[in-house]
């Protein structure tokens, strides 16, 4: 597949795709293909496309919608809770209308009662996603991949067969790979691209309904991106290399990489959620049980909602290495407590590494831009 | 040869000359509405045909477009209080809008920083809120608070303690009483913040309020390290600045 784009356009349209696929998304329901609404990087969306529908992430990061979810929900709650709950109630999110089944998990507290108050609009399946990653913990989490598997059967009036999960194992995989190919990209010092466009392609191509062709676009995008910096291209300045960690961000959160990227800084590394944390490992297609293949895969994510979060270290600690990272920085989002109270072991971890690390605690609003400005710059001035 | 350093803060903007070895001039005007129109204001005074490098700090530092570079005031601060005394490994700025720690290692290069500017209390503006209520001048306040014990002030929100002094006011509690325990309250405050950083050696106290010994002293009891001060301490970010725009000149020589 050749691209005939421009590396900009492409971009801008990697970055559009959540909007420009409303319309797919239409077409697609209108030919009784249903949509299965999903919130988090634990959700077994192989389960999902066996069955026939199509996984959408519904996370929302605007605040558009912050003041009628504040009606129901305390203020001091997580911006990305109180933003997607909103876009529920309100109806402003046409991937939540579109969406027959909402699959959620017992995360964090602020989206497990979400979950609740969202079944009062939706038929909402919540996964019971354990809190360690034990022996017990995997045989629970095994289950729950099974009972989703169930309640899919049930809902969409479909058997889901091993060979059809094999076969969506298959291809998430090569689409894992393909988004690993992509962001490693970056590895290369200068970086072949903006931080800030690496996570619009990678945040994008989720929004490709239709897997094989989204593979098949990144995998070009990245041949195409190669080449240039081959033949010479060098779009962006050599500085410092920084890592992004923390909260899922997007939206109006991308303002921290903005203004890191504004003030001197290339972000070359995404380990939260829609980066790293989310592609990173592979399910064991050969696996004899596949639903525990599938159970260990996502089992092993690691996030602040685990105790221990030893796999987030342990992630963390390879990229820094790989991506030759020379400052963390980390997002919180405020209220979040797994990440905020979690901050204070990943400072210890970074600094330990002799790399400098920030934490930024923000929300959806823009009111902090003036200020997070100034601490990009000068956190980049200590480099 | 000369550099210039200008820090536009959100209360005063201030500027200063640098030789190399001192400051031979020094200038403060009130920022007001018009940040723009003070800081170039400032330039034009200073700027001579000796000066070879200007750097501007401080939130307005954009505003200045003649200035050959600008440095945020977290770097400005630290290097400026560690040309004023090399032995600080810290420093603490109450500023009028917000407050910061900086933590420096032996080399005088800032490793870590922390900035407070979510809420109101724990800055300059606290205080200025706080002694309009009281109907007393911020000035002389070393003088008003001798002998007092100090009133005890709960509240966290600026808005709060507004209530909370009023009431005390009402009850009849005296006014130096209720002064000392404000300057305690923003004091014990700016040290939990601080302390977040491994705080060593000396802490140079800056910022409006560093002018006053009873704050260093308050500061210095919470901290539990020895605080410092300097009479230009005022003027660190400024000093910083030319400080920073003198090895940058060095360097293009
Ligand atoms: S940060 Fe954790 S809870 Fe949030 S989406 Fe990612 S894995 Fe799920
Ligand atoms: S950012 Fe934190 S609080 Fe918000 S949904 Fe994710 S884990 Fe929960």
């Amino acid at each position: 597949m050749e691209l005939i784009k421009t590396l900009p356009d492409v971009f801008e349209e990697f970055s559009e795709q959540r909007r420009n696929s409303f319309m797919s998304a239409f077409e697609m329901k209108e030919k009784n293909i249903p949509f299965v609404g999903t919130f988090c990087t634990y959700t077994p969306t192989e389960i999902i496309m066996a069955s026939g529908a199509v996984p959408v992430g519904l996370c929302s990061f605007s605040d558009e919608t912050i003041p009628d979810a504040e009606q129901d929900l305390p203020r001091n709650l997580c911006p990305l809770v109180k933003s997607s709950y909103g876009f529920a109630k309100t109806q402003k999110c046409p991937y939540f209308y579109f969406s027959d089944l909402i699959v959620g998990e017992t995360t964090c507290d602020g989206k497990k009662k979400m979950y609740e108050m969202l079944a009062e609009f939706k038929d909402v399946h919540v996964m019971e996603l354990p809190n360690r990653q034990s022996v017990e913990g995997r045989k629970l989490w095994k289950q729950e991949v099974i009972a989703l598997k169930e309640k899919l059967e049930e809902k969409f009036g479909v058997e889901i067969t091993e060979e059809k999960v094999r076969e969506q194992v298959k291809l998430s995989n090569r689409n894992r790979l393909a988004l690993r190919h992509f962001y490693e990209l970056m590895k290369l010092d200068p970086p072949p691209m903006a931080g800030l466009n690496l996570y619009g392609v990678l945040y994008g191509s989720s929004f490709k309904f239709n897997r094989e062709k989204a593979i098949q676009e990144v995998n070009a995008l990245t041949e195409r991106i190669k080449k240039e910096y081959d033949e010479g291209s060098r779009p962006i300045p050599k500085r410092p290399r920084i890592m992004v960690t923390g909260c899922p961000i997007g939206g109006n959160a991308m303002k921290v990489v903005k203004a890191i990227e504004e003030n001197g800084g290339n972000v070359v590394c995404y380990e939260n959620c829609g980066g790293a944390k989310s592609v990173d490992e592979l399910i064991n297609e050969e696996a004899e049980d596949i639903y525990q293949a599938i159970a260990d895969r996502y089992l092993n994510i690691g996030c602040s909602v685990m105790t221990p979060d030893s796999n987030r270290l342990k992630l963390m600690g390879r990229l820094l290495e790989e991506y030759k990272i020379d400052a963390v920085v980390e997002v919180v989002l405020q209220a979040c407590h797994t990440y905020n109270v979690e901050s204070y072991t990943i400072k210890r971890f970074v600094t330990e590494h002799n790399l400098p690390y920030m934490c930024i605690e923000t929300d959806y609003s823009s009111s902090d831009i003036g200020q997070l400005n100034t601490r990009c710059a000068a956190f980049i001035e200590m480099l | 040869m000369l550099t210039l350093g200008i820090d536009s803060g959100s209360t005063t903007t201030k500027a200063v000359l640098f030789d190399g070895e001192k400051i031979v001039k020094t200038m403060l005007v009130p920022t007001s509405a018009t940040p723009k129109q003070s800081i170039n204001y400032l330039y034009d005074q200073l700027h001579n045909e000796d000066v070879v490098y200007t750097v501007a700090t401080g939130y307005g530092r954009e505003l200045l477009e003649r200035a050959d570079k600008k440095v945020t005031e977290i770097t400005c601060h630290a290097q400026g209080a560690a040309f004023l005394d090399p032995n600080v490994r810290a420093i603490v700025d109450i500023g009028g809008q917000d407050s910061k720690a900086i933590l420096l290692d032996n080399n005088l290069n800032v490793i870590d920083f922390l900035m407070n500017d979510k809420c109101a209390a724990g800055t300059g503006r606290f205080i200025e809120v706080m002694m309009r209520i009281l109907d007393e001048d911020l000035q002389h306040i070393d003088e008003f608070v001798v002998g007092k014990t100090p009133a005890n002030i709960t509240s966290m929100c600026t808005v709060f303690a507004e209530t909370e002094i009023v009431s005390l006011l009402a009850d009849g509690v005296d006014k130096g009483d209720i002064a000392l325990g404000i300057i305690n309250s923003i004091c014990r405050r700016t040290s939990f913040f601080a302390r977040k950083l491994n705080l060593y050696g000396s802490i140079f106290f800056s910022g409006g309020l560093a002018n006053f010994e009873i704050f260093r002293k308050t500061l210095e009891k919470h901290v539990g390290l020895p605080v410092v001060t300097s009479p230009m301490s005022q003027y660190a970010g400024a000093i910083g600045a030319a400080v920073i725009g003198w090895r940058k000149a060095q360097k293009t020589r």
